[in-house]
């Protein structure tokens, strides 16, 4: 059937299934291809997109919880996720990539809950998303990175 | 394989044959194909392969090696730039095709700068002196009054220069220089290598811009999913796809019959299954689900990886076939020891699970092929698909993506021999994606281990015999079955060369038969041979009442260099000279809090020395990693950073092997299905990680994405031995209780 989808601000007319997870719409349908698959069943976080600024994994809810929402994902820019890309790139986080688009969206989400994390608050957020190449202590560094510079930005 | 041959650009056909061996320094970046004309090209400068520079001064650089989160694309592109004297800010890389041509592209064992540094360092140096020349020419002066620096070649005599794009036109008209006249940079002057230069491909990453396998997108491409017999090698009986077929999305379902390589050729096949094709993957993974098959389970269904460890563990307490290398005399040394001790260690199955699931996308149409896929071989890829479809090699295509992580999974193209199978079967471009499940359960296992080791101390506290008993299944079963022993080049791995000055040494190889698909991943044999060495070595430490770091520097003994048949020799002094480093960054004698642990642990594996510290702290009987310290001698550093990460990487990697890493198999089949019972490191888990790199730039460079592997798990064991004065002698510690 027929579907809106709003994703980073623009609208998709999409044809799929309701009960198709997002994350295969975004990637098959939309075709948005930033958004990974890891896993399948929310375990690993490679696949986390916001929904309504909710951090959600997107490979286990279906579409038909998108609907009417505003979806957000790596192909999208917000304050936050900009300067986390800055702190990511400064510190020269990634290896293989594959995991840090959903990265970066948990810690977007962390950031636009808590403005500046501790390292328990980091630990909390993150570990819902596993990196196989072993970047934790990167993104943790480049998190606090993030924080200082939206702070000498401000 | 790092010969270069030097042809003038006429002579460029008569020896383009020579190219498998190699890289052709003087060629174009024309196919062999198509027919060379020495025509000269006004619009761009292309010496070699590797090098494409434009009148605009953009530079693209052919990276040969896989980028699966090493760098490599970087590094490599990197080394040419240096002595090409590019600007770095010109430079972008391109992904070279699975082509012999590119000389060896197969991305494992630790060995891509080792074996490509130098050819690539000659690409640029080479096309840095015909630049050279092209200037000199213009200005009438001699080439040795000229000198290139930042993308500019200078005129020493008048100042005056001329930017790289503007020589395009007369360096293309100029013949290759021999080999034996480039000179290549002294260490001084490096301006790329030994630096840090960030990833050429950073901005993809934090984007999610970077095409992966599973990103590629093909015209009217469908989506395909494979159900595979639980027991390896089992096949299918028959099938009942009614279910699946009413699936939405899903538009065909058809049996796949196992490929199987001939004996003693180093190909994968495929396994064989039902294939459910559909219009995207989520209807493909559901139809999957609701197939209804009937398999024939094979030899393999009475396979039960706790009795197998039991049998391991029976076998290795009885005498194995001597292996060579051996000497001395145990027994005496044993009868005559102050003190014997003895253990038994054990490392279960293990699988690699890279965030990309192994995916394929293929197309078969007339009598051609074009692949898309994330794979570190290409050229075996290439190859096993030329044997399987009966298609000429040079109507093969594969297309290199982006590795969502490797750790030589994606070594293996089984996966591709699927996506091929299926588009030949349906006549349209297809994308194979494995699940997390099918990724979890039918892949090729790192092998199970159990050993037996019997040491003797003397009165002095020096180890006066070591007798180890070795049994796991071989890698070499996946090509030749009925191995059943270790074959040379696994006990190569640590075990007929560990670090130590043992007159009295005896190694027995113990039968071990394969159930399972036996490959390898990140660091390979190296991790039962660090395991089992670490460990032990500091069981008897503790039995002598030495301290572990000492007990360790007397055993590698004096300083001594040891040939090998590599032209990498081990040299006793450069072991000593990481682990004292070690010690002393982790300030090792430092009084630590009563609840917390010391362990450590060498390796020498992939020609690199590397002594790693782990401090643990214990809280109710669970273990918490607090800080790993980790010092690498690899020679030469071609990108710092680059090894850093990738030893900060090794860490964790070495950490889920210790606290999590199990498969196990019950009638036949894989028990783990995913992530929750396949656990890996997370973020809660991780540790502190230094990483200090000896200055050896006058040495070889030597490996650096494995080495940092085998040393965590037993130097994790010794700290918790440490602290709670338990030893672990199995693996994983999540099923002692500990996490």
């Amino acid at each position: 059937m027929s579907t809106i989808l709003s994703i980073n601000g623009k609208s998709y007319t999409v044809e799929v299934q309701e009960n198709m997870p997002l994350l295969w719409a975004i990637r098959d349908i939309v075709g948005l291809t930033g958004t990974k698959f890891g896993c399948g069943v929310a375990q690993c976080g490679a696949c986390s997109i916001l929904i309504d600024g909710q951090l959600t994994k997107s490979c286990s809810m279906p579409v038909s919880y998108g609907i009417g929402k505003e979806i957000f994902t790596i192909e999208g820019s917000s304050e936050n996720l900009e300067v986390l890309r800055e702190a990511w790139n400064d510190g020269n986080v990634p290896q293989c990539g594959y995991c840090q688009s959903g990265q970066l969206i948990a810690a977007t989400a962390l950031l636009d809950k808590i403005e500046s994390p501790t390292d328990k608050d980091i630990d909390d957020a993150m570990s819902s998303n596993i990196c196989r190449c072993g970047t934790y202590s990167r993104i943790r560094k480049a998190i606090h990175k993030a924080v200082e510079l939206k702070n000498q930005k401000a | 394989m790092s010969n270069i041959h030097q042809v003038n650009r006429r002579d460029f056909m008569k020896l383009f044959g020579l190219a498998s061996t190699g890289i052709i320094l003087g060629c174009t970046a024309q196919t062999a194909k198509k027919k060379f004309s020495p025509e000269i090209n006004k619009d761009f400068f292309a010496p070699n392969l590797f090098i494409h520079l434009e009148k605009n001064g953009n530079i693209t650089l052919i990276a040969s090696r896989s980028e699966m989160g090493q760098g490599i694309r970087t590094s490599l592109a990197s080394a040419i730039a240096d002595e090409l004297e590019a600007d770095w800010k010109y430079v972008a890389v391109k992904q070279a095709t699975g082509d012999a041509k590119y000389g060896n592209q197969n991305t494992d064992g630790s060995r891509s700068v080792r074996t490509r540094l130098e050819p690539m360092r000659k690409m640029g140096a080479a096309a840095k002196m015909m630049l050279i020349t092209a200037a000199a020419n213009k200005w009438n002066v001699n080439e040795s009054d000229c000198k290139a620096e930042n993308h500019y070649v200078i005129n020493t005599i008048s100042n005056e220069k001329i930017f790289f794009g503007d020589l395009v036109e007369d360096a293309s008209a100029l013949p290759v220089p021999n080999e034996d006249a480039i000179q290549l940079k002294k260490v001084e002057d490096f301006k790329y290598i030994g630096k840090t230069l960030k990833s050429v491909d950073l901005n993809h990453f934090t984007h999610g811009t970077a095409t992966y396998g599973i990103d590629v997108r093909i015209p009217n491409m469908k989506f395909a999913a494979i159900a595979r017999c639980p027991v390896t090698f089992g096949t299918v009986k028959s099938f009942d796809s009614t279910n699946a077929e009413k699936v939405s999305g899903v538009e065909k379902v058809i049996k796949i019959e196992r490929k199987k390589p001939g004996i003693g050729q180093q190909f994968y096949g495929c396994l064989g299954g039902v294939a459910v094709i559909a219009n995207n993957t989520w209807s493909a993974f559901q139809g999957k689900l609701d197939l209804d098959i009937n398999w024939d389970f094979g030899d393999n269904k009475s396979f039960d990886s706790e009795e197998f460890k039991k049998t391991l563990t029976q076998r290795v307490q009885k005498n194995g076939k001597l292996v060579p290398g051996s000497r001395g005399n145990v027994s005496t040394a044993f009868n005559n020891a102050n003190k014997v001790i003895e253990a038994t260690y054990h490392v279960p199955f293990l699988v690699h699970a890279p965030m990309e699931v192994p995916n394929a996308t293929a197309w078969y149409q007339d009598n051609k092929i074009e692949v898309w896929a994330p794979v570190q071989d290409p050229q075996t890829a290439r190859a096993e698909l030329a044997q399987f479809f009966e298609i000429p090699l040079e109507n093969i295509t594969i297309n290199v993506t982006f590795l969502g992580g490797g750790f030589g999974r994606k070594s293996k193209s089984d996966f591709v021999v699927e996506a091929v199978t299926i588009s030949k079967e349906i006549k349209a471009p297809v994308q194979l994606v494995w699940t997390r499940e099918d990724d979890i359960k039918h892949s090729f296992y790192h092998a199970t281990s159990v050993q037996y080791l019997k040491g003797g101390i003397d009165e002095k506290g020096n180890v006066s015999g070591w007798l180890q008993r070795v049994a796991f299944p071989s890698i070499v079963s996946s090509f030749k079955p009925l191995s059943d022993y270790a074959s040379g080049f696994e006990l190569g791995q640590g075990f007929t060369n560990n670090p130590y000055d043992l007159e009295n040494f005896r190694l027995e190889s113990v039968k071990a038969e394969a159930h399972l698909r036996i490959g390898w991943l990140r660091s390979v044999v190296h991790i039962h041979s660090g395991f089992g060495n670490n460990s032990f070595v500091d069981e008897l430490a503790f039995a002598a009442n030495i301290d572990p770091v000492q007990f360790h520097l007397n055993l590698i003994g004096k300083d001594r260099v040891i040939k090998g048949k590599s032209d990498y020799p081990y040299d006793t002094k450069r072991m000593k000279d990481v682990l004292n480093n070690t010690s002393k960054i982790a300030d090792w004698n430092k009084k630590r809090p009563e609840n917390h642990g010391m362990g450590i642990a060498i390796h020498y594996s992939f020609y690199s020395y590397v002594a790693t510290a782990v401090e643990v702290s214990m809280n109710d009987g669970k273990v918490k990693i607090e800080n790993v310290w980790t010092t690498i001698d690899c020679g030469l550093v071609l990108n710092k950073d680059n090894v850093i990460n990738q030893l900060e990487g090794a860490a964790i990697f070495g950490l889920s092997i210790a606290l999590f890493g199990k498969v196990s198999a019950k009638e036949g089949a894989v028990e783990q299905n995913n992530f929750f019972d396949y656990q890996m490191t997370r973020m809660k888990h991780a540790p502190k990680i230094h990483v200090d790199i000896l200055d050896k730039m006058n040495e070889k460079p030597t490996g650096v994405g494995e080495p940092g592997v085998p040393v965590m798990a037993p130097a994790i064991c010794n700290a918790i031995f440490n602290a709670t004065g338990k030893r672990y002698r199995s693996l994983p510690l999540i099923d002692e209780g500990l996490i």
